[in-house]
């Protein structure tokens, strides 16, 4: 016992004067993260799907909805990399473009979510009281139903559509960055720093852009690169299920349960869009699991 | 124990309802005339108006909103308008299939889970403990309804190994007792028909089970980590107690706390995934109701069959964190 306290005092210590030193904690971030093997593995994974979903026209020759109905369900080929589906049409081309629209639903579900959960976690953690008694219970109440859940109850109600979709999970995903937020701010809420600053009279709203928000950024950062990945697999799910994208679209989601009749036949239509939507959410939580410890080193085990 | 018992308790009723208000808000926040919405283009006035009348839609809303939590406290949940049956009755052997599948899957879950997590941290940096967690960060990244129409393609059409569908031999159906079809062939004592609905329960759990399974098995490892190197495991060693014996008997009683959150946490998200688990399995459980029903744009169906899902989800948690209260003394709230 007397030994491992007194380690933690000398661990204290030192992280003291890491604080102290000249290397600013973005730099002392990015070298830990470049130490992590998996995380540069994530990083990787989502910068290839970038520049696929980027250069789209670039690395296909045909169009999405180009149907060949001579070349249906061909298997993969040196012409057709992925294969045809039952229209003939390039599933290499279908996934390629599909790549921008999982990551820009990822990308918007994402920092809608983030804007108004962080919105609705501060002014509940930072004024507390009723409004925060009434915030919590609402996120409560989200967070009651299980998310696919939710989020399909929402699309039942304004109509399917990618943009519904769309809508549905960030507002499935606002309790997650409001509780996170809320209790980072509370914990901040009686700091010292913020304590001088409210005694030295400066406005609440500069206290929480200036002092708040820019120390409770790291588990953001976290928990937005997971969301990442988890919104992209629920917009599958809704594409699969028929309530997010509609034909032609390429999105995954919805390739996989066009092509669901022809899984004997031609494995192919099912086996890569499937594929895609792994490695990219793979890529995510590898990312998300590496800023965390980056970030956060205690947390690392 | 009691106190806190009953302070969740009553925390619950705001959640439950708030659970009631969103679900009959559903109906309300259809763009448009709701009952309109429903029939379609080719509906007549005459018909929008016996549905408006159907649904309750001409009283005022408070009225329908209190009518609406006395028909659910008297456990009516409305009536379908596809099939105008009462909801309750068709809901009971659909919500026996989802817990039972639901059952399975955590039971697949949590052995596999457990078991690869404390292996993981007991060998760490093994060539297992590696090829556990890489199979665990697959796992957790990977859609449901594509590992199931995985299966479904190797094991039921490619080998012919399981059944693709379903959940029995619909040539030969089970005489349904308590509509959990394993415990009602136990009760028959018709083994044939418990080797059949066993073999239709393997492909579905295992779907449905890897996510939970891959969420557990990492945080059985992270805990268990922890636990092992701790002063009083160091302490037992040092009696000399066997190694299997201080990881199973003494390790891991103390890393199960963090991994029943989590196993709790899971049951729910099993809930979510049952609804596409058993699209794709043909599964006659809640999820499918939920599904069907949204394509006939059956609104009272969707209502309560979410309703249902929601209410287990969050007394599942209740009882998680009762037995989390209980079993961990140095927490006190």
């Amino acid at each position: 016992m007397q030994t491992s306290r007194k380690i933690e005092v000398s661990n204290k210590n030192l992280q003291h004067d890491e604080d102290m030193s000249t290397i600013s904690p973005f730099r002392d971030t990015m070298r830990r993260l470049r130490k992590n093997r998996l995380a540069i593995t994530g990083f990787i994974i989502i910068l290839v799907f970038i520049l696929i979903a980027i250069f789209a026209p670039l690395l296909t020759s045909s169009g999405i909805d180009d149907q060949v109905l001579s070349n249906r369900l061909q298997p993969p080929s040196a012409e057709h990399w992925f294969g045809t589906d039952d229209l003939g049409r390039d599933i290499f081309t279908r996934i390629a473009y599909g790549a921008r629209i999982s990551l820009l639903v990822g990308f918007f579900a994402v920092t809608g979510a983030l804007i108004f959960g962080t919105f609705l976690g501060i002014i509940a953690g930072y004024y507390g009281r009723w409004i925060d008694m009434l915030i919590s219970r609402i996120f409560d109440i989200l967070l009651a139903f299980p998310s696919i859940l939710l989020a399909i109850a929402i699309v039942a109600i304004l109509g399917q559509s990618l943009q519904n979709a769309l809508i549905a999970i960030a507002i499935v995903n606002i309790p997650i960055f409001g509780r996170l937020v809320r209790s980072k701010v509370i914990s901040l809420r009686e700091e010292e720093f913020v304590l001088a600053a409210k005694a030295q009279g400066m406005k609440n709203g500069r206290i929480i852009f200036h002092h708040v928000l820019p120390n409770s950024t790291a588990p953001i950062i976290v928990q937005a690169t997971l969301g990442f990945g988890t919104a992209i697999l629920e917009a599958a799910a809704l594409g699969f299920l028929g309530l997010g994208a509609t034909s032609p679209t390429p999105e995954w989601g919805k390739m996989l349960s066009d092509a669901r009749d022809f899984i004997q036949l031609a494995p192919w239509t099912l086996i890569f869009p499937g594929i895609s939507i792994m490695l990219v959410v793979l890529g995510f939580n590898l990312m998300g699991d590496g800023l965390r410890d980056a970030l956060d080193p205690k947390m690392k085990n | 124990m009691l106190a806190y018992t009953m302070r969740r308790l009553v925390m619950l009723i705001p959640v439950l309802f708030g659970m009631t208000i969103i679900t009959f808000a559903i109906i309300y926040l259809i763009p448009g005339n709701p009952a309109q919405t429903i029939l379609g283009e080719s509906a007549t006035e005459q018909n929008i108006r016996d549905m408006e009348e159907a649904l309750g839609l001409n009283e005022p809303i408070y009225i329908q909103y209190g009518e609406y939590v006395k028909g659910l406290v008297q456990g009516d949940l409305g009536s379908s308008l596809r099939t105008r049956a009462s909801i309750s009755s068709e809901i009971g052997p659909r919500l026996a299939a989802t817990a039972e599948l639901t059952f399975f899957a955590m039971i697949f879950a949590i052995v596999i889970g457990v078991n690869a997590g404390i292996l993981s941290a007991w060998k760490q940096n093994s060539w297992f403990d590696f090829l556990a967690m890489a199979i665990a960060l697959i796992g957790v990244s990977m859609p449901v309804f594509w590992l199931a129409l995985m299966e479904q393609w190797v094991f039921a059409q490619e080998l012919g190994w399981l059944p693709s569908n379903g959940r029995q031999d619909s040539r030969n159906p089970i005489d349904a007792i308590t509509h959990f079809y394993v415990l009602d062939s136990i009760l028959h004592m018709d083994w044939g028909h418990l080797k059949t609905v066993l073999k239709h329960l393997i492909l579905p759990s295992i779907a449905l089970g890897t996510i939970p399974m891959a969420i557990i098995a990492r945080m059985t490892r992270s805990s268990m980590l922890e636990v092992m190197n701790s002063d009083y495991i160091r302490t037992i060693r040092a009696k000399g107690s066997g190694q299997f014996l201080v990881i199973y008997k003494h390790a891991l009683k103390n890393a199960s706390i963090p991994v029943l959150t989590v196993i709790g946490l899971q049951t729910g998200v099993l809930l979510g995934g049952a609804i596409l688990t058993e699209t794709i399995f043909a599964w006659p459980g809640i999820g499918r109701y939920v599904y069907d029903a949204i394509s006939y744009r059956d609104y009272p169906v969707i209502q309560s069959g979410i309703l249902v899902i929601a209410f287990l989800f969050v007394i599942i948690n209740l009882v998680v964190d009762l037995i989390y209260a209980y079993i961990d003394p140095r927490i006190k709230y």
